[in-house]
């Protein structure tokens, strides 16, 4: 199994390895790979060689490279980089200028030493939860080539779990990091709304939107989390709060901490194996508590309106001008929010502090929730309806089923890998109060150390 | 989501407002959106109904602003 970040990094500070050597090593893996799996849209070897050697540089000059030193990373091709075009998975952005400068929180990895290899594929402006893109075709899952790698952050999650790069960014509006990570079988961590900065991020439904990294163990989560931190007056959205460093809280235990299993909405409507994956991590955690937020399917009806009108209005000079030019995977749902009415919409808003009241008076009885992170494992490439628990649904809107209402009220969440889940990854959700990632980091490391989370890697 | 079939509309009905309400918007559905279009807006109508009945009393939501 490749190295984590942490691990690459503390090879290249100690000189058994060269940033460079480890940079062309990742750059061959990729050209040998992704023609089967389609992680990448770009792929930036002049640059990425260029700045590992910069790091060498730094470390024979004795200066500090940084946390991340050497390490390889990809985006999500939504993500600004200066001299790529923002695709943001669209033909219409190709069209675009290149961007001038990073993203602020690629620029924050790449400041701490992060080598960027290249942007990846995702679901179209990020409305979807398969990344089956028409434009550049879909991402298929390391462990099943046959299968969806989840969406829409799905190149990152696919370039992860393939051990192309130990470290990806993605964005989640609805689920968008966590349905990604759990059937590809790696960690990935949506933080409170409002946590890291969105500059330089195309954004699809701005009351919802996120950005967040994707990992194969927690201590590079909580690393990578760590540098993106901190305020940033590029972005309106960016909370005015200092660095919660979580890396150095990962020992401290959840010995004070008060966990619960979601039942109701995040109980029904699952395989069997989701269930067993939570409750093998109740068992793990001694969380026998059982807790009912209300209103899920509401959640899930507001959020689906909200998304589909802010999302409209983002592209609503492309829906005019040229809507055949949008992938026709997303294109009628972009053109159906452009004519919802808006009380519908203010409607959706008003339920929404409804709803966060709810989940505000559960957290005051427990500090950590545990939820499944999708009904189902990974499906098939083109599979438009499943049968769950009995009942013919729809494939790629429900695998949102237990994420959506949690992003709804932007709460912080960690999706975990379960080992030994199922022949294909599974995932659960560690779901904690607003601006209380650090519980999720510390749950998520115990989880690690006794063997019931670990990444899925397919090399 | 699962929305009751008692809230959701009747298709037809749909269909004439997305040929109605598109052009006053500026938006030309191309013959081969409009099925696709009006399914989807269906859905987000019946979405609204499923809200509309719930009661969320006072709630405020009026978005913060700073001049």
């Amino acid at each position: 199994m490749p190295a984590d970040a942490l691990g690459i990094a503390a090879d290249i500070r100690a000189r058994r390895v060269t940033a460079r050597e480890v940079t062309a090593r990742a750059l061959e893996r990729i050209r040998a790979r992704d023609r089967s799996l389609n992680c990448f849209t770009a792929v930036l070897p002049e640059s990425a060689l260029r700045d590992a050697e910069s790091v060498d540089a730094s470390l024979a000059a004795g200066r500090e490279p940084g946390p991340l030193a050497g390490v390889p990373f990809a985006v999500k091709n939504l993500f600004d980089v200066a001299g790529l075009t923002t695709l943001a998975g669209s033909k219409i952005n190709a069209e675009r200028p290149q961007a001038t400068c990073d993203a602020t929180v690629v620029a924050r990895l790449r400041g701490a030493g992060a080598v960027l290899l290249g942007a990846l594929n995702m679901d179209e402006y990020a409305f979807g939860f398969a990344t089956e893109n028409s434009h550049y075709g879909p991402t298929r899952n390391p462990h099943d080539p046959a299968r969806v790698s989840g969406g829409s952050s799905g190149g990152s999650g696919a370039a992860v779990a393939a051990g192309l790069v130990p470290l990806a960014l993605g964005s989640d509006t609805n689920g968008s990091i966590r349905v990604p990570a759990a059937l590809c079988g790696i960690f990935g961590l949506k933080p409170t709304y409002g946590r890291l900065s969105r500059a330089g991020a195309a954004l699809f439904g701005i009351s919802f939107d996120h950005v967040g990294p994707l990992t194969t163990s927690v201590r590079d989560l909580a690393t990578a989390y760590d540098v993106m931190q901190g305020p940033d007056a590029a972005d309106p959205v960016c909370a005015d709060r200092p660095t919660e460093a979580c890396l150095p809280r990962l020992e401290e235990g959840i010995g004070d901490l008060r966990m619960a299993v979601a039942d109701g909405h995040f109980a029904s409507r699952g395989e069997p194996e989701v269930f067993a994956a939570v409750e093998r991590v109740a068992k793990a955690l001694g969380a026998v508590r059982r807790v009912t937020i209300p209103e899920n399917d509401r959640a899930r009806a507001a959020a689906t309106i909200i998304t589909a009108s802010e999302g409209a209005s983002l592209h609503m000079d492309d829906l005019k001008s040229r809507p055949l030019d949008f992938d026709p995977m997303t294109r009628d749902r972009f053109l159906a929010g452009a004519l919802v009415p808006a009380a519908l919409y203010v409607r959706a808003q008003r339920f929404r502090a409804w709803y966060r009241e709810r989940v505000r008076e559960t957290f005051r009885e427990v500090d950590v929730l545990l939820a499944p992170t999708t009904p189902f494992p990974a499906p098939r490439i083109g599979q438009d309806t499943i049968t769950v628990a009995g009942d013919h649904v729809p494939t790629r809107p429900t695998l949102g089923l237990y994420t959506q209402p949690l992003s709804f009220i932007g709460l912080p969440v960690i999706s975990v890998p379960v080992a030994g889940a199922g022949p294909l990854p599974l995932g659960v959700q560690l779901v904690a109060a607003p601006w209380n990632e650090a519980a999720l980091f510390r749950i998520a490391a115990v989880l690690e150390r006794a063997g019931v989370a670990a990444a899925h890697i397919a090399g | 989501m699962s929305v009751t079939p008692e809230l959701s509309p009747q298709p037809s009905d749909v269909a004439r407002y997305v040929d109605e309400a598109a052009p006053l918007l500026g938006l030309r559905i191309p013959p081969e959106c409009r099925e696709g279009v009006t399914r989807n807006l269906a859905g987000l109508l019946a979405a609204g109904a499923f809200l509309g009945d719930f009661p969320v009393g006072d709630t405020e939501t009026a978005p913060v602003f700073e001049p």
